[in-house]
């Protein structure tokens, strides 16, 4: 009975750790609510040294980066993790995975540094260069390298574990008699798998793009390597831009003044309550999904 | 073309996209391997781990307070982390089958472990740093300590699960009490499970910047306390990095190396465990 409420209660904590967290995060950002109020939301200008603090050109960098990433990872990882439970003989299954696992085990500072040294300098070289030639307003030059593209790349690459191992989690809980149905009515291996593998679950897949879009939110070190640092809003994706994570990263110890911190807070606050979102969300939809085969 | 050609095309086409993009994914992962690998090595020897760094200019140097730094903050952060992560996760899977409350801490648990981390970092800050009026080592592994949470619990929770429910039954037969089966049977028969999942959070946490930035700080020189700002392996690395030095990037490389191969071989380790405790539990 003792050790039911003992760890009850270190359970309990977990409750108090997450109230917590949205309680302390609401104080630290106060000052800056109560003197920028709305226009926090809706301006884009941001001077600290003149007390100017508009969100909008984070938010929009956020946004933009994580939306592009998941657009370039998604089909990555719906066509890997289809490979992997679907296609792929057996000998092949783990190894995989397991780099796959690689892909999520590494540091975010280290995928950074290959992002500063590495990919910037091939993206300004091959990559910006061609997409320039298409003449459209998203690819305009000059290209530092330094750019939302870039960022978009690099997020891509960090979310597509997270894709690739709950998608997998989806598919595989599918039953198998759905998939011997299909085959039985005489569909190839691409019906089989549209009709009786992503079909059932496409609500759980959504899930999982979702948690992915999460991670790709609030991805903090990456991000500030290699997405330029300026606060602006452009709808040229080669320009240099910022993000919320990256302000606070970069701004956070060196502000001088209290607001100047306290802005800092809210935008964090901002970007607890959009992730917090996405998550409860996409955490029901997963949910959602792998109890409905169970029944 | 034929309704039939089309078809078998399609699927072929599918097919091999699918495996495709296995291996595209490999590209941009063997590239940051191998980079890592090359501009680390010519920096790595025993100075790297038992050297201070150097201002600029100086040759030499090593990150050997960030590689203590680290350790300090798994340390504290184990502390603040593991034993809540570990007794909840006992709670789930012993006493939380059904009810409301197990729930409600299940479903919170994936919610925070969805947090940024940089947020968790201004969490700190303001219960811990502010207070103290310094940054330090504590409110770093307090930080990482946090994240660690919800990692634990749930597969603490995973793995305990795993115990087969007749090993209970037989406990139970004997007339022990819930709590001593649990903590003497049950706990025991899944501490190999348990050990994979502490090993898989520092995995996580060793890895982390973003919280350290504004709690554990930075630090030129050896830690002498909890209280004082500390180095940190990755964030002397993302400092080395984004410097405009040359010797500094190099060190980066290195930096990275070392930190590479300490969160590669903890996951490692904690697939050893993982396998170990399987063939036990069968």
């Amino acid at each position: 009975m003792i050790f039911l409420y003992l760890t009850g209660f270190f359970a309990f904590l977990i409750l108090a750790l997450a109230a917590a967290n949205a309680y302390f995060l609401w104080v630290a950002a106060g000052p800056s609510i109560a003197k920028t109020g709305f226009s926090f939301l809706t301006s884009s200008d941001w001077d600290p040294v003149q007390g100017l603090f508009g969100s909008l050109p984070f938010v929009y960098g956020t946004l933009v980066s994580s939306f592009l990433a998941l657009l370039i990872a998604t089909p990555f990882g719906l066509g890997i993790s289809l490979f992997l439970t679907e296609l792929a003989p057996m000998k092949f299954r783990d190894p995989v995975a397991f780099l796959v696992e690689i892909l999520a085990a590494i540091p975010s500072v280290v995928y950074g540094l290959w992002g500063i040294f590495l990919l910037a300098p091939f993206m300004r070289v091959h990559v910006d260069p061609l997409l320039m030639k298409l003449g459209l307003p998203f690819f305009k030059g000059p290209s530092t390298g330094l750019s939302i593209f870039t960022a978009s790349i690099i997020l891509s690459i960090m979310i597509l574990p997270t894709i690739t191992a709950i998608s997998r989690e989806v598919f595989e809980a599918v039953p198998n008699s759905y998939r011997e149905s299909a085959r039985a009515l005489g569909a190839t291996s691409w019906e089989t798998i549209l009709l009786a593998v992503v079909k059932p679950s496409k609500v759980g897949v959504l899930g999982a793009i979702m948690l992915a879009m999460g991670r790709a939110l609030g991805e903090t070190m990456a991000v500030t390597m290699v997405i330029g640092n300026n606060p602006q809003i452009t709808a040229n994706l080669l320009a240099a831009g910022h993000s919320m994570a990256s302000v606070i990263a970069n701004e956070f110890s060196e502000a001088n003044s209290d607001l100047h911190v306290s802005a800092l807070a809210e935008i964090g606050l901002l970007l607890m309550v959009i992730t917090l979102v996405l998550n409860i969300v996409a955490n029901l939809l997963v949910w959602a999904t792998a109890t409905k085969f169970k029944k | 073309m034929d309704f039939q050609t089309r078809r078998l095309i399609i699927d072929r086409a599918m097919v091999f996209l699918c495996g495709a993009a296995a291996v595209i994914a490999c590209i941009p992962l063997g590239s940051l391997l191998l980079y890592v690998l090359t501009q680390g090595l010519h920096r790595l020897d025993l100075t790297f781990f038992t050297h201070l760094p150097t201002p600029v200019g100086v040759d030499g140097g090593g990150m050997g307070n960030a590689i203590l730094g680290t350790l300090t903050l798994i340390l504290v952060a184990s502390c603040v982390g593991l034993p809540v992560g570990i007794m909840a996760g006992i709670y789930l899977s012993e006493y939380g089958k059904k009810n409301q409350f197990a729930w409600m801490v299940r479903f919170t648990c994936d919610v925070l472990s969805g947090v940024p981390s940089i947020v968790t970092g201004i969490v700190v800050y303001t219960i811990v740093v502010r207070p103290m009026h310094s940054f330090s080592a504590l409110a770093g592994g307090i930080a990482l300590g946090f994240m660690m949470i919800p990692i634990v619990t749930r597969t603490t929770e995973e793995l305990v699960k795993m115990v087969p429910h007749s090993i209970r039954e037989a406990s139970w037969a004997l007339g022990i009490p819930q709590w001593q089966t649990i903590l003497a049977i049950v706990v025991r028969t899944a501490k190999n499970g348990i050990l994979t999942g502490v090993l898989l959070s520092v995995a996580r946490i060793a890895g982390e910047t973003a919280p350290l930035l504004f709690t554990a700080f930075n630090n030129q020189y050896w830690p002498s306390g909890l209280n004082q700002p500390t180095a940190s392996l990755t964030v002397q690395v993302f400092t080395y990095a984004i410097s405009p030095f040359k010797d500094w990037q190099d060190q980066a490389w290195t930096g990275a190396l070392v930190l590479l191969m300490l969160v590669l071989s903890i996951n490692l380790g904690a697939k050893l465990f993982f396998k170990n405790s399987r063939s036990l539990l069968r």
